[in-house]
């Protein structure tokens, strides 16, 4: 398709005031999206008299690089990192492990119940959240694991959303394939294991991309199911520190900076496989 | 979709011919991780939630059964309920309509054979993988009436153009609040929207405005007659998903304005929240949840019978 739409030959009418325009709009665009990170990274950067000047310093006259040191001694954002990243990599890392021996047994083998037992995994994907988040608080808190990895971690640690999708992806491999590798003596844990997974490969890097960055954007979970600053995630304690430092813009700036970082880096670095995994996801809507 | 069906399906005998005991068992112990998983935290919760929506409770006290005075309470006698119900129809009427038409032309101007329209997308699709609460962050600053640099763009604008503009104190006036948070999801989810289109879009078969060109179509014929409707399937897909999201806001107002000033940016969310975590009333909270599914699924439900009407999907398919 794309070589098609550049191989074009005849150009069109009035081509060269149109393209004009449509950059013009899409450089408008790329300002508006880029806006805040600057106006973000500029106050950070900032000493508290610029922060409030009129009108705003978008350049601030002194690199304030103090600011970053300090928004980390006053708030333990090493500490919600370390969170962010256990609590991120097991729930993908969980859900991904149980996720896929579910579809596997949903797409490759046959037993008693399997049609009902899947309708029901499937009428659960309609029910938000929320319905579900008080009961489980109340569960959480009645095995004392409130204030706890266990409680960020297990709960979204299985997901229905995730096995329908494996599901679906693992019924468009052959099934010649099992049954050659059944006659050849391997049983069910290692066509799941050799055979199954690999082939999916694309599928569980792009689920695994959407399951990691869910949860480490996550906010309200983590908000409701932790008390300390020691439990916090980097959303949550984000917030805290905005609760306690709601005038001290370029810290809040500061703080707000170390918790996107990452992300973008990740972002740009593996940006290619985002808009594939939304493809591959089914999430095109064909 | 369509691929889940793409394999043969095996004739009654072959699946017969094909079964076999120790599979049952074998099959059991790969779903038993999710299963058990799945009954903890997601089967048994749905119907303790109904039942909660049926009692008070603190969490303190015992229980009281009540019937279905929450639910009662909540649609006939509680203004905050409505408040908050008609708060959310205003973000969902407004963010849902705005994300598919700004997504969609992002996506047919990035779909266009121009120089750098990677690195657009690149920074389109920026804001989408941002941590929402630092996103929040940035908007209540921005739109901070004395230093924000919002109001400092209004303020350059009068001066320009010579008009008595003078910018609201938007986080602290009822009016203006709701827009902020309007502005801060646009600029968050549309960059989600355009690549869902951009999807879309690249399964356009080029002939068709290759003929409709030679039929002597402009360039708005092509894109009324040809690309609406030819991503009306992926429109469908995000109408419903983005209804959904927009059903369950709750992120951004917490951060921007703890759901003020006056309540005019508290959602139903929000309210589940505030009742189940502030307030104590679990069973109350529940049964807002138990409101907001109800809302969820008529609302899809009818989405699903007008589709007919409006989704274009091709022949064969």
């Amino acid at each position: 398709m794309r070589s098609t739409l550049l191989g074009r030959r005849h150009p069109r009418s009035g081509s060269w005031v149109a393209h004009l325009a449509l950059h013009g709009a899409l450089l408008a665009g790329s300002v508006l999206m880029l806006l805040p990170f600057a106006w973000m990274l500029s106050t950070s950067l900032k000493e508290p008299r610029e922060v409030f000047a009129y009108p705003p310093v978008w350049i601030p006259s002194r690199i304030a690089w103090e600011n970053y040191v300090e928004t980390v001694s006053v708030m333990p954002f090493g500490r919600f990192y370390l969170n962010s990243a256990i609590v991120a990599v097991s729930i993908t890392a969980l859900q991904i492990l149980t996720s896929s021996l579910a579809a596997f047994a949903f797409a490759r083998l046959r037993f008693w119940g399997r049609e009902p037992l899947f309708m029901l995994y499937l009428a659960t994907l309609m029910i938000p959240f929320q319905v579900t988040m008080i009961p489980n608080f109340i569960l959480i808190r009645y095995l004392g694991w409130y204030d706890s990895y266990k409680a960020l971690i297990l709960p979204p640690a299985f997901s229905a959303f995730s096995t329908f999708l494996l599901r679906q992806y693992m019924r468009t491999i052959p099934m010649d394939l099992d049954e050659a590798a059944r006659i050849d003596g391997a049983s069910s844990w290692r066509i799941w294991g050799q055979v199954i997974m690999p082939l999916s490969g694309p599928a569980i890097a792009a689920l695994s991309i959407f399951v990691f960055l869910g949860a480490w954007n996550d906010f309200l979970w983590p908000l409701v199911i932790t008390a300390s600053l020691d439990m916090r995630t980097l959303p949550v304690g984000l917030s805290a520190f905005q609760g306690q430092y709601n005038v001290q813009w370029h810290l809040l700036m500061a703080g707000s900076v170390i918790a996107l970082i990452p992300v973008l880096v990740v972002y740009i670095v593996a940006q290619r496989w985002f808009v594939e995994g939304i493809t591959l996801s089914g999430m095109g809507g064909r | 979709m369509t691929v889940a069906h793409g394999r043969s399906v095996p004739t009654a005998s072959r699946r017969w011919f094909r079964w076999r005991p120790d599979q049952q068992w074998e099959a059991y112990l790969f779903l038993v991780p999710s299963l058990i998983g799945f009954l903890i935290f997601t089967a048994l919760p749905v119907i303790a939630s109904l039942a909660l929506s049926f009692v008070h409770w603190n969490l303190l006290t015992p229980p009281i059964f009540v019937g279905v005075a929450n639910y009662v309470q909540l649609l006939t006698r509680d203004r905050i309920f409505q408040k908050v119900f008609w708060n959310t129809a205003y973000f969902i009427v407004t963010i849902v309509p705005l994300q598919l038409i700004l997504g969609l032309m992002m996506a047919v101007a990035l779909n266009r054979p121009i120089r750098g329209r990677t690195v657009y997308r690149l920074i389109y699709f920026m804001p989408v993988v941002t941590t929402i609460v630092a996103a929040a962050l940035i908007f209540q600053w921005m739109f901070n009436r004395d230093f924000g640099v919002v109001s400092a763009m209004i303020w350059k604008l009068a001066e320009w153009t010579g008009l008595p503009i003078t910018p609201p104190d938007w986080l602290n006036s009822p009016t203006w609040a709701r827009p902020a948070v309007v502005i801060l999801t646009l600029w968050k989810n549309t960059g989600f929207t355009m690549v869902i289109y951009l999807a879309g879009l690249q399964a356009i078969p080029r002939e068709l405005y290759d003929a409709a060109e030679v039929d002597g179509a402009n360039a708005w014929q092509r894109f009324r007659h040809i690309t609406v409707p030819m991503v009306s399937p992926t429109t469908f897909f995000l109408l419903v998903i983005q209804m959904i999201g927009a059903f369950q806001l709750f992120s951004e107002p917490y951060v921007m304005t703890r759901g003020g000033p006056a309540q005019a940016t508290l959602t139903i969310v929000y309210y589940i929240y505030q009742n189940a975590f502030e307030f104590g009333r679990m069973g109350k909270a529940s049964a807002i949840a138990w409101v907001l599914f109800a809302f969820i699924f008529v609302f899809t439900f009818i989405q699903t019978r007008l589709q007919r009407h409006w989704v274009h999907y091709e022949a064969g398919e």
